[in-house]
């Protein structure tokens, strides 16, 4: 029996503009990802990285190729369709975008909050063990504004894990932070999702993080130069 | 612990947005207030021109009331015969009857010698006029020509006739240019249509108004026999007395004397339209806290739109925002209006006061205001793009 593909693209394109200004961001792509992969998406700025990820992650509408998730064409899909997809997709944003009105263990616990027919007592008992995981139990009544740049990065992580994804997207997830603490999310992104059993698709500058991967893509000017 | 069993409980994400800056949530609760004051007020002073203009009503012993059918409402009283009074004794179910009449007439203030419009209602000290069952007793103080019971309730400015009575000072003045005394004190109520009131005999009201026809009336009180329906009398009545007099039963009248203020003149529109302007005023303020909250937690919502919440989640929250800001805001609303109410009544005199209907009332507009606000803001909401977080 053929196995499930995590995502699979096929010629994948897409313009951001209309009419004279309309700009070709992403020119027929192809990829895939197996489950429990872990994938780096390195280029340069512009090349359509964070386009692709925000594809994948069913957030735009696909304009031309074939996108699946989890077996699911995400081409003419409703916007309740990708909302659902969207529950097993977890995301890590580059500027964490934690909610400020929120303690550290409240903030992951909406994340846990997803999970389907849990109760309240499960769901923060999750919160509080991928809080441990990520060292920082001892902050967890702490809000953003008081924890440091790296502490914020490890709270976005373990929100996404909490709600238990089939797949990972990560945006850049080390770019404010110093070299150990990048190297140290990386490694403790790894170890649990490879747990969790889910596939991880990092879009990254950092070449210090590169020996993480299972496979590394580069992209330039839209395309996909090298499928290692 | 129970609730911690619950799978429906969420962080009260609704709260801790509202909550996390105080000070904006003061403010919002300081604006949907003051446009609660404002509605309570406006209906309030509404309701107690309805309530005052029918204060002396509520009061008389009668079941039924005669009127001419040419009297627009208490402040323009056309008089009829009294003999329709009378021949509605012949119905076997009326009990008693009392001639009354009514009208304005000029009180000289006896301090100050300066003029003013009084309410004079004129019966035979014989019959029952009001419920109050210690009125009988002073009303035969009338039957000695040139006396009058002044309402302790009028507005000062009629002089302070209480003080000097009960101080055992002989009170005397003029109405309408003849001279009267003071023989007791009744407690009536003024109204937007009189500021003050007074009660005598028919006979110094004749002597009063000398113009006046001896068997012309403004109102014919009757009593019916217990547990007979008023209407059917009315319809009796209505049947074999001629159509120059008018048969209301007392709650019809009360209705009578509200309908003018209601429907012929402003007063009412004037009152109902501040308080929508107040329930404008509180959109307004609603709309803008709620939303620049949503604007300013667009990326957080993003956020979370981006982790698989359903935008009606959000909306929900945004929901309740606008009830939490409702419920608080209400609160010292109600408590400030209660207290204005009672400061009104002192001042005024006028029958200002909360009711069930109108906590209500007031509640449920500023619930309409505060939801009304958040669907307008939620607009905001559902244009979020969850990769523009990106």
């Amino acid at each position: 029996m053929k196995e499930l593909l995590t995502v699979e693209i096929r010629k994948l394109s897409h313009w951001y503009g209309e009419g004279s200004m309309k700009k070709q961001v992403l020119h027929s792509i192809s990829m895939t990802i197996k489950p429990g992969e872990v994938v780096l998406l390195t280029g340069p700025s512009g090349c359509g990285k964070t386009t692709l990820l925000t594809l994948i992650g069913a957030l735009r509408n696909i304009q031309e190729g074939d996108l699946y998730v989890f077996g699911k064409q995400l081409r003419n899909s409703t916007r309740n369709t990708r909302q659902k997809l969207r529950r097993n997709i977890g995301m890590i944003f580059q500027g964490h975008n934690l909610l400020r009105c929120l303690t550290a263990e409240q903030n992951v616990q909406m994340g846990a909050d997803l999970l389907p027919n849990q109760t309240y007592m499960f769901r923060r008992q999750q919160s509080r063990k991928w809080l441990n995981e990520v060292g920082l139990s001892d902050e967890s009544h702490k809000l953003p504004q008081n924890l440091s740049g790296g502490q914020k990065q490890r709270i976005a992580i373990a929100r996404a894990l909490a709600a238990r994804p089939k797949l990972l997207l990560a945006d850049e997830p080390t770019a404010a932070l110093d070299s150990a603490t990048g190297r140290e999310i990386v490694s403790l992104l790894k170890r649990l999702a490879l747990e969790q059993s889910c596939s991880v698709l990092i879009v990254t500058h950092d070449p210090r993080i590169l020996d993480v991967a299972d496979r590394l893509l580069k992209m330039e000017d839209g395309s996909i130069l090298t499928n290692n | 612990m129970i609730f911690n069993s619950f799978k429906f409980r969420r962080i009260p994400l609704a709260w801790l947005l509202l909550s996390r800056q105080p000070l904006r949530l003061f403010v919002a609760l300081a604006g949907i207030c003051f446009a609660g004051i404002l509605m309570f007020m406006q209906l309030g002073f509404r309701d107690g021109l309805f309530d005052a203009s029918v204060t002396v009503h509520r009061l008389f012993d009668a079941d039924l009331v005669l009127m001419s059918p040419r009297s627009m409402s208490s402040i323009a009283m056309s008089g009829f015969p009294r003999r329709r009074l009378v021949q509605s004794m012949a119905h076997p179910d009326v009990i008693g009857i009392t001639p009354v009449n009514w009208n304005f007439l000029l009180w000289r203030n006896p301090e100050t010698l300066s003029t003013r419009s009084i309410l004079a209602l004129g019966f035979e000290p014989n019959d029952p006029l009001l419920n109050d069952p210690d009125f009988k007793e002073k009303s035969t103080l009338l039957k000695i020509k040139g006396r009058v019971l002044f309402d302790v309730l009028s507005r000062r400015e009629f002089g302070p006739i209480e003080e000097w009575f009960t101080n055992g000072k002989l009170v005397e003045t003029e109405v309408a240019g003849k001279r009267i005394r003071v023989a007791g004190l009744v407690t009536l109520g003024p109204s937007f249509g009189a500021d003050g009131n007074l009660i005598t005999s028919r006979e110094t009201y004749l002597d009063l108004v000398p113009r006046l026809p001896r068997g012309s009336i403004e109102i014919g009180l009757i009593r019916i026999k217990d547990n007979v329906e008023p209407h059917k009398v009315v319809e009796s009545l209505k049947k074999s007395l001629p159509n120059d007099v008018r048969v209301l039963t007392s709650d019809q009248f009360i209705n009578f004397e509200k309908n003018y203020w209601k429907n012929s003149t402003s007063i009412g529109f004037i009152f109902t339209l501040g308080a929508a302007m107040g329930f404008i005023v509180g959109c307004v303020i609603v709309y803008q806290i709620l939303y620049s909250d949503v604007s300013d937690h667009l990326p957080e919502y993003a956020t979370l739109l981006a982790m698989g919440y359903k935008i009606k989640t959000l909306l929900a929250v945004v929901a309740r925002e606008a009830l939490f800001l409702s419920i608080l805001g209400y609160i010292p609303a109600y408590i400030a209006g209660e207290f204005l109410y009672s400061l009104v009544r002192i001042s005024t005199k006028l029958p200002v006061s909360m009711d069930l209907s109108r906590a209500f009332t007031v509640f449920f507009l500023i619930l309409i205001m505060c939801m009304g606000s958040a669907t307008l803001a939620m607009r905001r909401l559902v244009d979020a793009d969850p990769a523009d977080i990106f």
